[in-house]
């Protein structure tokens, strides 16, 4: 017979790159971690059963659904977040793009996007259109009709890449 | 409102084994935890203890063996679709993965968990039992093999016993002239099938067939294995309409169910209809191999 459990579980992670810990019930998901244990509320819950995307987070190199994910499983990992995009000169390309491009209205889903074009764009610098709808194809965002999103995407694919091509003049030979 | 439960880390098949002997029923193994956590998310899964063998690497693999692929039960559906291992040797897996759930459902969720869950319409229980692949399961008496005619017994229920992990599932290697074909029905891509097929075939040098298998999901409350119907290809040359045939003979005695988002009947009507496209394609394949 298993005591039902009030031992909360200890659990040693990092969050965009700094080392976090935390205590949490083994039942409570990373999504219930990010945003009620640690106060990251960029993270959004839409249906907690893996079909939106709104809860989307690096885990490792790999996009998952934090609600899928028990906060226990996160030991030992590098979680990135809506918050750690941004960097100290300003918003990420990508959230640029999505501000001009007016890729979002409501705004719930938004973070589970740009981290899913994140994870993208940390593995093709020039996907096709219809590559970015493969890959978004875990976000559902129900204001947009996902067009613009899609230009988005495609737009900071584009600054990115001059960007680098940019980085790469800077370096003498 | 969350359930509660205990929840252990086990870092090998062993360890994992040992807490399911000591806790048995009570107990449940989490992988990717994308078919169990949105059942624990909604209430509708309540075990007393989580068993997680995310940490257990050694189950993390696809090795070539003696005429197989083996898969590890923890390998990320990610991982085989991107495994050109699995393209070359097991191309029907790899052609049927890309239609499992989104990109973030597939790099969470496992093989041995979609196994082990078995969902009637699950992709990769059907290409299982298409090809004939063997389960590999470890108990507190060691391992056994478990052939997936007999390992799926009906809607999420599998022949593993209570105390037993699957370790590995075992795929045979095809000859390089088998055509196969996998298509699914869905409303939109991700989504779980109405109904799909999946198909592997091989040609003689005549072009009369030489081998043919056939699985059928979405009719039956596991996946059907049709071998019998397909084995009528078997030495005809395979003309529209024998493989109508052999499609409608697959389908005859399947029992459909009616749920939100398709009907019995139209399931049932769709069946011989992705049977048919399976094979004709599977067919155009072999005749290119």
């Amino acid at each position: 017979m298993i005591e039902r459990a009030t031992t909360r579980l200890h659990v040693e992670t990092q969050i965009n790159g700094e080392n976090t810990d935390y205590l949490c019930g083994p039942e409570q998901s990373l999504l219930e971690v990010l945003r009620d244990v640690l106060g990251l509320t960029g993270t959004k819950e839409g249906c907690n059963d893996g079909n939106c995307g709104a809860c989307s987070v690096l885990m490792g190199s790999r996009l998952v659904n934090a609600c899928l994910v028990l906060g226990a499983e996160a030991e030992g990992q590098e979680i990135r977040t809506i918050e750690g995009l941004a960097g100290p000169d300003g918003l990420h390309p990508l959230q640029q793009a999505f501000l001009e491009t007016a890729a979002l209205q409501c705004g719930i889903c938004t973070p589970g996007f740009l981290i899913a074009a994140e994870a993208l764009l940390d593995r093709e610098s020039e996907p096709s259109e219809e590559r970015i709808r493969f890959w978004l194809a875990g976000n559902l965002c129900r204001c947009t009709g996902y067009d613009k999103i899609v230009r988005a995407v495609q737009l900071a694919a584009e600054r990115l890449r001059q960007a680098g091509q940019l980085r790469e003049m800077e370096v003498p030979t | 409102m969350a359930v509660m439960f205990e929840y252990r880390a086990a870092h090998s098949a062993a360890e994992a084994v040992s807490l399911l002997r000591e806790h048995g029923t009570d107990a449940k193994i989490i992988a990717g935890g994308q078919s169990l956590m949105p059942l624990i998310n909604l209430g509708l899964a309540q075990p007393s203890l989580l068993i997680d063998i995310n940490s257990a690497a050694e189950l993390d693999f696809i090795t070539r063996r003696n005429g197989s692929l083996a898969i590890g039960a923890l390998t990320r559906h990610h991982t085989v679709e991107r495994s050109g291992e699995v393209r070359q040797y097991i191309p029907l897996l790899a052609e049927a993965l890309p239609l499992i759930g989104d990109p973030q459902v597939r790099n969470r969720g496992t093989i041995g968990g979609s196994l082990a869950h078995a969902d009637p319409v699950g992709e990769i229980p059907t290409v299982a039992s298409c090809l004939g692949a063997i389960m590999v399961v470890q108990g507190p008496n060691g391992k056994r093999e478990i052939p997936a005619s007999e390992f799926f017994v009906t809607y999420l229920t599998t022949a593993l016993d209570a105390e037993e992990l699957l370790t590995e599932v075992i795929f045979p290697i095809l000859p390089a002239n088998t055509g196969v074909c996998f298509k699914e029905l869905v409303r939109r891509q991700g989504d779980f099938a109405i109904v799909a097929a999946a198909a592997a075939v091989q040609l003689g040098a005549d072009g009369a067939c030489t081998a043919a298998r056939l699985a059928l999901a979405g009719v039956m409350p596991t996946p059907l294995n049709a071998d019998a119907a397909a084995s009528m290809l078997v030495g005809q040359k395979p003309t529209a309409q024998i493989i109508e045939q052999a499609a409608q003979a697959a389908c005859v005695g399947i029992d459909p169910e009616s749920d939100v988002i398709a009907s019995a009947d139209y399931r049932r009507a769709m069946a011989p209809v992705f049977a048919r496209r399976a094979l004709t394609e599977a067919f155009e394949r072999a005749a290119r191999a």
